[in-house]
């Protein structure tokens, strides 16, 4: 018995060291799939239990994929019970000077102009917020997970040219809302008027 | 390369994800055609703001310590393991214990219906989970052969059940062999078969949930799955099969259960 109580603890340890590293991974994708900051705490921790419980079973893939595709099904479940409604974003619109500010410009952008500034954070998570499934998750995956296509490819369970068609939509869907959003920059000069929404 | 393969592989250049020499085919096209080059420019850029943003979120504190305790308690794990589900109920039940007017009896059998549906779903998740693992990892099978002689004698001592192996091969359903899972927490015997591109794992145990619960029909992330309970056994099916395929697959299941 005090066998086992040690086996479980030495389990569990080599679980934590394992998994936790990831935990960032894992709860930026749980908040762009479920777009509400409690649902994927919740999730999260779903998540974990759950793999916890399937690692002695676990043999590869690379652990963060492992940990994203059993956050992606936690997930599933959650939208089967949500059933049709979308959540909206809350990833609110920018009110600050984050939406004046013309943070990438195309074609001829300068390295100067790809200076990052905390306000274009902001921006780029709202517009890649906005996307649609599974145009969002494909972005997060890629650019916020750094994952490969080959394992987009296996989270998703779409082969991976159809990784690569997402991604080439995502991109461009996001390069127009980027270029509307700084379309939208009023010309220098008056503050525009507090409380009006886009 | 012309300007729709250039398109097509202008993001993969753009990820890492091309070999040297296509990397060369689609940088060698931009460099003649300004069109392309403008493109190219354009979503590098966006792709460079992208990751000098860090845009991964930092999981906040609270979580972190709440995920830590509990993967540190043994005690607490088969409790928490349905919280999520559970949680997400919280108006449901909360409804019952602010004084309906049904009586205690007919508000628990509801408790216990609405949490067995949710197990039963949760099972449903993982076998579709396990099923795409299989696939994945390349560890379909633990036992290769479409002997059923060979492969039903192999369970013995893994799991606690002798899960009927049948040979459907006549019936266009070759049996191609066996393999350990998990599912629950639980060794699940898994038996693996194939209709032309298309592999079907049907999982058998003593029991998966909290009971023999009623047969189940559902597709989850494209994957159909069946599940019935036959001679005191739990079966489940998964497959990307067509619907119609797999209940064909399982009735021939059924009935050479019966016969035997």
């Amino acid at each position: 018995m005090a066998d086992d109580a040690f086996a479980d603890q030495e389990r569990m340890r080599r679980f934590r060291d394992a998994a936790l590293p990831h935990l960032d991974d894992v709860f930026t994708l749980a908040r762009y799939l479920l777009r509400n900051p409690s649902d994927a705490e919740d999730a999260v921790q779903e998540c974990y239990l759950r793999a916890l419980r399937h690692f002695d079973g676990y043999r590869g893939p690379a652990m963060k994929p492992w940990l994203l595709a059993i956050l992606r099904n936690v997930c599933n479940a959650e939208f089967a019970r949500r059933g049709k409604e979308e959540v909206p974003t809350d990833y609110a619109p920018d009110d600050s000077a984050a939406e004046q500010m013309p943070m990438w410009q195309e074609p001829q952008a300068s390295p100067e102009n790809l200076i990052v500034r905390q306000q274009e954070s902001a921006t780029i998570r709202r517009l890649v917020a906005e996307l649609p499934q599974p145009f969002r998750e494909v972005i997060v995956l890629r650019e916020m997970n750094d994952l490969s296509y080959q394992e987009i490819a296996a989270i998703a369970g779409v082969p991976v040219g159809t990784v690569m068609s997402r991604l080439a939509r995502a991109r461009a869907m996001l390069r127009s809302a980027w270029n509307a959003a700084e379309a939208a920059v009023p010309t220098p000069g008056p503050v525009t008027a507090p409380g009006v929404s886009p | 390369m012309n300007c729709d393969e250039f398109e097509s592989l202008l993001h993969a250049l753009i990820d890492g994800e091309l070999d040297a020499g296509h990397a060369r085919e689609v940088e060698a096209h931009a460099a003649g055609c300004s069109a392309c080059a403008d493109k190219l420019a354009s979503f590098r850029a966006m792709h460079e703001a992208m990751q000098a943003a860090a845009l991964k979120e930092a999981a906040p504190a609270h979580l972190r310590s709440r995920v830590e305790a509990s993967l540190t308690a043994p005690a607490s794990r088969a409790g928490a393991v349905h919280s999520f589900f559970r949680s997400s109920r919280r108006g449901f039940f909360g409804g019952f214990a602010l004084g309906s007017a049904l009586s205690a009896a007919v508000a628990a059998s509801l408790v216990l219906a609405v949490m067995r549906d949710n197990q039963q779903q949760a099972i449903a998740d993982e076998i579709v989970s396990a099923h795409i693992r299989s696939l994945q990892a390349g560890h379909l099978m633990d036992v290769e052969t479409s002997d059923q002689h060979t492969v039903k004698p192999w369970f013995n001592g893994k799991v606690d059940v002798a899960p009927p192996v049948v040979d459907l091969t006549a019936e266009g359903f070759t049996l191609l062999g066996g393999r350990l899972d998990y599912i629950d927490g639980e060794p699940v015997a898994a038996v693996v078969y194939q209709r032309r591109k298309h592999l079907i794992n049907l999982f058998v145990a003593q029991r998966l949930g909290a009971s023999h619960a009623g047969a189940l029909s559902e597709t989850i992330q494209g994957y159909n799955v069946r599940h019935w309970s036959q001679d005191g056994l739990d079966f489940w099916a998964t497959s990307d099969l067509a619907g119609d395929e797999l209940n064909e697959f399982v009735q021939k299941i059924q009935a050479a259960l019966r016969s035997s």
